[in-house]
């Protein structure tokens, strides 16, 4: 055996270049980076196929509808999840009121409610034959066109829905981001003259301002990709557009370009959220934590913000869930049969797969990374997680598109030279579903695994390697058994995305094969709403699994008891 | 006027209580450190009289008007006290001249305007102004903690362990500079600290704390000369410990008779020399065999072995005058520097 020199870290200008001969963790982090890229790419290079006639029709028809549908569904769902994610961040965190306990994991539920399940129950219930409504008339003995009522099947509707499910993502991030913060900044406020509100505005709110952004931007890329909610609420934008335009005009370059138009308004969104975050990142200048000394509310004040985080919860929870579970109690005994039970067995067995490779993959790419480090690496796992922040309904396209490339090149070359028709052989198969539930998902699975890499530390790895196991068996005896119940972690946030997923399911899968959240959409574009419901209610009742994880996470991160105010 | 005063103040955390009975003040212009090990609720005297906790018995008054008692407590805002935390606490989201500022919203342009840069000029940091916090040194931090907290002129300058964040080469060039800050500015000031010698630097008056109570207050002088009780001996100085026994009102020692301090006859006692009191002696004293010189720069450390019964004692003197390991010397005590206590419970706070 031959002695090499020792690798050195890449420190020098040269050893950072892509020059170095690239290993095999290198090219496989590539490759994933590749296959994650191709369909964005593809959707991306659309732009420069000259489209012609249908383009030209839909630029003159409906794309100023969907621009401008979309503009004002993001101002909408930005400013409502705004203001309740950062009011009742703050409420939970800074200020004592009976039931805020209750409340700090409680208002993350509503992220259990899919957008498409929340907006056909809402049309539902405030329908004019829908118990709102009906018993409004009952009451006052009003008759049709007696009264004025808003129509939820509009863009205000649609706002309304969005704002109450994703507002947990602005919550999520604030609160994370008002604990971090320092008490003794605060303090200081305070004794430099300024009231509690005062500090607030003037302290707490522009040190947060990044992770706020944070969370709006998360939120904003829910509503961007959103399919199902905008469709049943008859609102046009650019996802509706390209479900028409694929499927009613057959038109898949026109499609592929809506899809690159809006991922125009993703590379805001994405550009929007660095900048606020950019240029000055704020060092806490104090790593002081002492117990949050919380303000008191009394009497009308405590029953005010009661009221504020009980809200949120029961229009983005309760009362959806609520009215779900009253459909399935009516129709269950009709509704749940064996074709249900099959639809249940294929998102299960479609949500695991994808949940299996995408841990796979991510534990690959993250252990990969930290073998080898250096920009190429880095590029390469940066770019097989920007999946998350690509519409389903792009995504879906993006792969279908070249999928249906190779295989009229295949069936073209084996009819040519063997007389025989492969037909569609990759698209409409599950594995281009699965294919593309992993381009969307990874991220989910890849951030999850390398934060809980870090964990184990680098003087460990050198433990294992000078004990005599290699790169593998390391991974294998080390890191993995250390990183376990990350990664049980991460496999479920995929398996529950995958079951909630609508868009990209509904283009990509194989004919005549439907998934739990396929059926119960298809029902209720029916206006068949509580037979749909028994579907939604086992999607919401999986959803809640990640809520509990999360919830499970704030208490462990609740800070210290008074002990530790004198700890220095 | 007394800029603050503390009369019985009692405060707990969730029923634990964490200062007792607390009857302290800080004349007008006068610098006091609460010195004690950490838990010992000094930090929580400060928050006391920064408005940051209620009390729960006693009453606070700063410049002579209550601002404290029982179930009513004026917000922090509102009554005009500097604090500088531990960690300074400066906003990150703020220019330096920004924090400095900070305090004086709604006070006359003038003023907003003139006061940041005559704080900065008297800490020396004017050129800096325009900096972020994380920019900036921990001692350029720590001035410009100190400079915000001046900035609004307050009654009363409340520090929370102001150099423990420092390194030990800046801690003592940064505690002169703060020093001459202070009595410029001529303030009342709090001071925390643990460290005694920090305190005996610094203050005008020092109150030593223990366990959520104040156990001797008086001048720097009083205390070192006149440790009320072992713990306060122990804290203030290094001390050779020694048991004894008072016999016949006084406390036999190797080195003669000490006072009893008023002890019981037949009670046992702890008996405390500081190192400095022992020196070498041409005529007199007691023999002892040197086992050990530790050179600490202008004073050493001698170990000594005592002649007559074996017992290890340790003796500081000046380097110069340090002799070779293993001489025999004659040692003589100073009895001002030795102190006989009741036998306390053991003492943990070592």
């Amino acid at each position: 055996m031959s002695l090499s020199a020792p690798e050195a870290k890449p420190n020098g200008f040269l050893s950072g270049l892509p020059f170095r001969r690239p290993d095999g963790w290198t090219i496989t982090a590539l490759v994933v980076a590749g296959l994650v890229a191709t369909p964005i790419a593809v959707v991306m290079a659309s732009l420069f196929v000259p489209a012609g006639e249908v383009w030209r029709h839909l630029a003159a028809t409906v794309l100023p509808g969907y621009v401008a549908n979309t503009m004002m569904l993001m101002i909408g769902v930005g400013l409502g999840t705004l203001a309740i994610g950062v009011a009742t961040a703050w409420l939970v965190t800074m200020c004592q009121f009976p039931g805020r306990a209750l409340f700090e994991w409680a208002l993350l539920l509503p992220l259990a409610v899919p957008t498409y399940a929340i907006a056909f129950t809402y049309g539902g219930l405030f329908e004019f034959a829908g118990p709102v409504q009906s018993a409004l008339r009952d009451a006052f003995a009003w008759g049709r066109g007696d009264y004025w009522f808003p129509d939820i099947r509009s863009l205000g509707g649609a706002v309304l829905v969005m704002t109450v499910v994703l507002y947990p993502y602005v919550y999520l991030l604030a609160r994370a981001a008002f604990l971090e913060q320092s008490v003794c900044v605060i303090e200081v406020s305070r004794t430099l003259g300024r009231s509690p509100w005062q500090s607030f505005v003037e302290v707490a709110l522009p040190l947060a301002r990044p992770a706020i952004a944070g969370g709006l931007a998360l939120a904003l890329m829910e509503t961007l990709g959103d399919f199902g909610a905008v469709q049943y609420l008859a609102v046009s934008t650019f996802t509706t557009g390209i479900f028409r335009t694929w499927f009613g005009l057959g038109e898949p370059i026109a499609a592929a370009q809506l899809s690159a138009a809006l991922m125009l308004f993703v590379l805001a969104l994405i550009l929007f959220e660095r900048s606020s975050r950019g240029g000055r990142k704020f060092h806490h200048t104090s790593r002081r934590y002492r117990a949050l000394p919380r303000y008191k509310l009394g009497g009308t004040t405590a029953a005010w913000g009661f009221l504020a985080c009980f809200t949120p919860i029961f229009l983005g929870f309760l009362l959806p869930g609520g009215q779900l579970v009253a459909w399935t109690l009516e129709t269950a005994s009709t509704v749940v049969d064996a074709d249900f039970l099959t639809l249940a067995a294929n998102s299960v067995m479609l949500a695991s797969a994808t949940a299996v490779i995408a841990v796979a993959v991510a534990l690959l790419l993250a252990y990969g990374h930290r073998l080898r480090p250096g920009p190429l690496m880095a590029g390469a796992t940066r770019v097989s997680s920007m999946g998350y922040a690509i519409p389903g309904a792009v995504i879906a396209v993006g792969v279908l598109v070249p999928f249906a490339w190779l295989d009229n090149r295949l069936d073209a070359f084996m009819r040519e030279a063997f007389g025989l028709s492969t037909g569609l052989i990759l698209s409409g198969t599950l594995a281009a579903l699965i294919f593309g539930y992993l381009v969307r998902f990874l991220a989910i699975s890849f951030n999850t695994v390398e934060a809980s890499l870090g964990k184990v530390t680098p003087t460990m790895d050198g433990s294992a390697r000078t004990l005599g196991l290699g790169p593998g068996a390391t991974l294998a005896r080390v890191h993995m058994p250390i990183i376990s119940g990350s990664l049980l972690t991460a496999a479920l946030l995929v398996f529950v995305d995958v079951m909630k997923e609508l868009p990209a399911t509904m283009i990509m899968r194989p004919f005549n094969f439907n998934t739990l959240a396929v059926r119960a959409f298809e029902l209720a574009e029916d206006e068949q709403l509580a037979e749909s419901a028994p579907a939604a209610l086992s999607i919401v009742a999986v959803g809640i699994l990640p809520v509990i994880l999360l919830s499970l996470a704030i208490a462990r991160s609740r800070p210290g008891h008074w002990a530790d105010k004198e700890a220095a | 006027m007394d800029a603050l005063t503390l009369q019985g103040v009692c405060h707990a955390y969730n029923g634990v209580l964490a200062i007792d009975s607390i009857d302290l003040t800080v004349g007008e212009g006068k610098l006091v450190c609460l010195l004690g090990p950490s838990g010992c609720g000094k930090t929580t005297v400060l928050r006391v009289a920064a408005g940051l906790e209620a009390v729960q018995q006693g009453r606070v008054f700063i410049a002579e008007s209550e601002v404290a008692r029982p179930g009513a407590s004026m917000p922090p805002e509102e009554r005009g006290v500097g604090l500088v935390f531990q960690d300074y606490a400066l906003f990150p989201h703020l220019t330096v001249a920004e924090n400095v500022a900070f305090g004086l919203k709604g006070r006359p342009s003038v003023e907003r305007l003139g006061t940041p840069k005559q704080m900065l000029d008297l800490v020396g940091l004017a050129d800096l102004s325009e900096r972020y916090p994380h920019t900036l040194s921990g001692g350029e931090q720590q001035r410009v903690a100190l400079a915000r907290a001046l900035a609004p002129r307050p009654r009363l300058l409340l520090l929370d362990e102001p150099y423990t964040g420092l390194d030990i080469h800046l801690r003592n060039q940064v505690r002169d500079e703060t020093l001459r800050v202070l009595r410029m500015a001529g303030i009342s000031t709090m001071i925390v600290t643990h460290d005694p010698e920090e305190a005996m630097y610094m203050a005008d008056h020092i109150a030593v704390m223990r366990a959520g109570r104040i156990l001797q207050q008086g001048t720097p002088s009083e205390l070192y000369n006149a440790p009320a009780n072992a713990f306060i001996a122990r804290f203030l100085s290094d001390v050779n410990a020694m048991h004894g026994t008072v016999e016949g009102g006084v406390v036999p020692s190797l080195f003669g008779s000490l006072d009893s301090n008023g002890v019981d006859e037949g009670a046992r006692v702890d008996v405390l020399i500081r190192p400095e009191a022992l020196s070498f002696s041409n005529d007199g004293g007691r023999p002892a065999i040197v086992a050990a010189v530790r050179p600490l720069g202008h004073t050493s450390i001698v170990t000594l072995i005592m002649a007559d019964d074996g017992t290890e004692l340790r003796a500081r003197v000046l380097s110069i005058d340090s002799p070779a390991e293993g001489a025999q010397v004659m040692l003589t005590l100073d009895v001002r520097q030795s102190f006989v206590f009741p036998c306390a419970e053991p003492t943990s706070e070592e």
